[in-house]
């Protein structure tokens, strides 16, 4: 089966009030092609669950999120995301705020079509307090103890970006973490994936590459080739994030509409001229943190 | 030698806290908890395991600031998601920087203002709420005042404190507080903060006039200082162009 479609062709899958998961983590590894994609369509009211990054920055920009399920929004080197924080201090969002192991606890039950999974983490603090949704669940053994039952995060899409993939959605993640990846494609009921590059399935790297492939190919719906596709978040080995560019991103929470025509309208090809092109990005060293 | 500085003092007083803490993960978050954890490493206890601040297991803390990484010896593996397993369970001790810290130790990281339409949105509560309840955390606070040392209770309880002990039988195990005045613990008559020491020129009413709530007085003496060996291991090995002394402008 032939996976490959475009960005464009991911949006025939999406539908108002969705949640999508997204992948990578803060400034690292997220599927920026496909954000963009949505930013510019007429999507609207998704639920979306996110180690977010500018990917929530963006979407929040162009008011696409009516809840954000998160335990933090970042870009990493700087610390606070301002198009994110602009939405939460104008109301225009609800959230579910959530420690960032209860967020994989959630995807994980959904992985494993379980109602909910057992946790101490949220006792005692207000993550409890303002989602008065979360139950408790007594343990039926003989400690009897009271813990969180944290639900499942069923994900109705996952986006997510990876090094390589073939045309059949044999993917890799070369970067050394693969952070929660794995339990948003399991969470979802489709997964999208860009991919820095789509390669033959013999050039996959035989089973030295296969430690690399994270999530079986049954999972993935769709690949979009998309060089650069993280852009401006890392994607390692292969690139660094754009500090510069997070800067000029970042700047544009108090005007938008410049940064929107230059950055957001448009292909993914066309992008990736605005930004100075894929060996300009190739070329940004991976941070040290 | 130049004379020691502020930062110096408070990482001295910082790396104490894992002293006691055997074979298990330090993360120290931000500048002054990163190089006290590579101290305490160095000194009080090399058993402590410590990451790149990325991917890997280091054996050796690495200097802050940029690094050929193609040097690092790896020890192991540490993803988030290996952090998560390792911290839920307790084998690991954090320092970290609230923004918000109150009577109770409760901890804030998420917002400032009402919840549901926040003054200054934060971070979000990242790991404080898996952290504080899974394993021991220490607390650096680079500027002690009532905006940090809040009266009544923080705004968005992140990480869990002392309070209501009788609705749940969990508590944090909170082993230092740095700050830029002296250093504390939580361990005052019922788990009240309480100053240990001051630093160089600090007084008792410099606590106490920048702390929301009342303090107990442990003792006032003067934070000891780092020795020569410790100063070299902080000027030399851990952090060689100085950045530790931007942290209070000196």
């Amino acid at each position: 089966m032939n996976k490959i479609i475009k960005e464009s062709d991911v949006l025939d899958h999406l539908s108002d009030g969705m949640t999508i998961g997204v992948g990578g983590w803060g400034a690292r590894r997220k599927p920026m092609s496909l954000i963009r994609a949505i930013c510019q369509s007429d999507l609207k009211d998704l639920t979306v669950v996110s180690y977010g990054g500018p990917d929530v920055g963006l979407l929040c920009a162009h008011h696409k999120i009516k809840k954000l399920i998160f335990g933090f929004v970042s870009l990493d080197m700087i610390p606070l995301d301002s198009h994110f924080r602009q939405a939460r201090q104008k109301q225009e969002l609800d959230v579910m705020e959530l420690d960032e192991g209860m967020v994989q606890w959630g995807l994980r039950a959904a992985s494993m079509k379980l109602p909910f999974l057992p946790t101490r983490v949220g006792m005692g603090t207000d993550v409890l307090t303002h989602n008065p949704g979360i139950k408790f669940i007594t343990s039926p053994y003989a400690d009897g103890e009271q813990l969180v039952a944290m639900p499942a995060l069923k994900l109705d899409a996952a986006l997510l970006h990876v090094n390589k993939s073939d045309e059949r959605g044999n993917t890799q993640i070369l970067g050394p973490d693969p952070f929660f990846d794995e339990l948003f494609a399991r969470a979802a009921n489709k997964t999208f994936v860009t991919a820095e590059e789509v390669v033959d399935t013999a050039a996959l790297g035989g089973k030295d590459g296969a430690i690399f492939n994270r999530f079986e190919r049954s999972l993935v719906t769709g690949v979009i080739h998309a060089p650069c596709g993280a852009h401006p978040t890392s994607c390692a080995p292969n690139y660094g994030f754009d500090l510069e560019h997070l800067k000029v991103y970042s700047a544009a929470a108090k005007s938008f509409d410049e940064y929107k025509e230059q950055f957001v309208n448009g292909p993914h090809e066309h992008y990736l001229t605005a930004v100075g092109g894929e060996d300009k990005v190739n070329s940004i060293p991976l941070p040290q943190f | 030698m130049t004379e020691t500085t502020l930062a110096e003092i408070c990482i001295r007083a910082s790396a104490q806290a894992w002293k006691d803490d055997g074979e298990i993960l330090a993360t120290g978050i931000g500048l002054i908890p990163r190089i006290a954890a590579g101290l305490a490493r160095l000194t009080v206890n090399t058993d402590l395991m410590m990451t790149d601040g990325e991917t890997y297991l280091i054996a050796e803390p690495l200097p802050m600031g940029p690094r050929d990484s193609s040097n690092d010896v790896i020890e192991g593996y540490m993803s988030y998601s290996r952090v998560f397993d390792n911290l839920w369970g307790g084998k690991r001790h954090a320092m970290v920087t609230p923004t918000q810290i109150d009577q109770f130790a409760q901890t804030n990281i998420s917002c400032i203002g009402d919840y549901d339409s926040p003054k200054v949105q934060l971070l979000g509560v990242r790991g404080f709420p898996g952290n504080f309840i899974s394993h021991k955390n220490s607390i650096f606070i680079p500027s002690h005042s009532p905006k940090a040392f809040v009266e009544g209770e923080v705004d968005m309880v992140s990480g869990l404190g002392y309070k209501n002990q009788a609705a749940h039988p969990h508590k944090p195990e909170i082993v230092t507080v740095v700050t830029n005045l002296g250093v504390f613990d939580f361990n005052g008559p019922n788990h009240q903060l309480q100053l240990l020491s001051l630093h160089p020129g600090v007084t008792l009413e410099d606590v106490m006039t920048n702390t929301g709530f009342d303090v107990a007085v442990k003792s006032d003496e003067l934070t000891p200082e780092p020795s020569p060996e410790e100063l070299k291991i902080i000027r030399v090995i851990l952090d060689p162009k100085n950045t530790r002394n931007a942290v209070f402008g000196e």
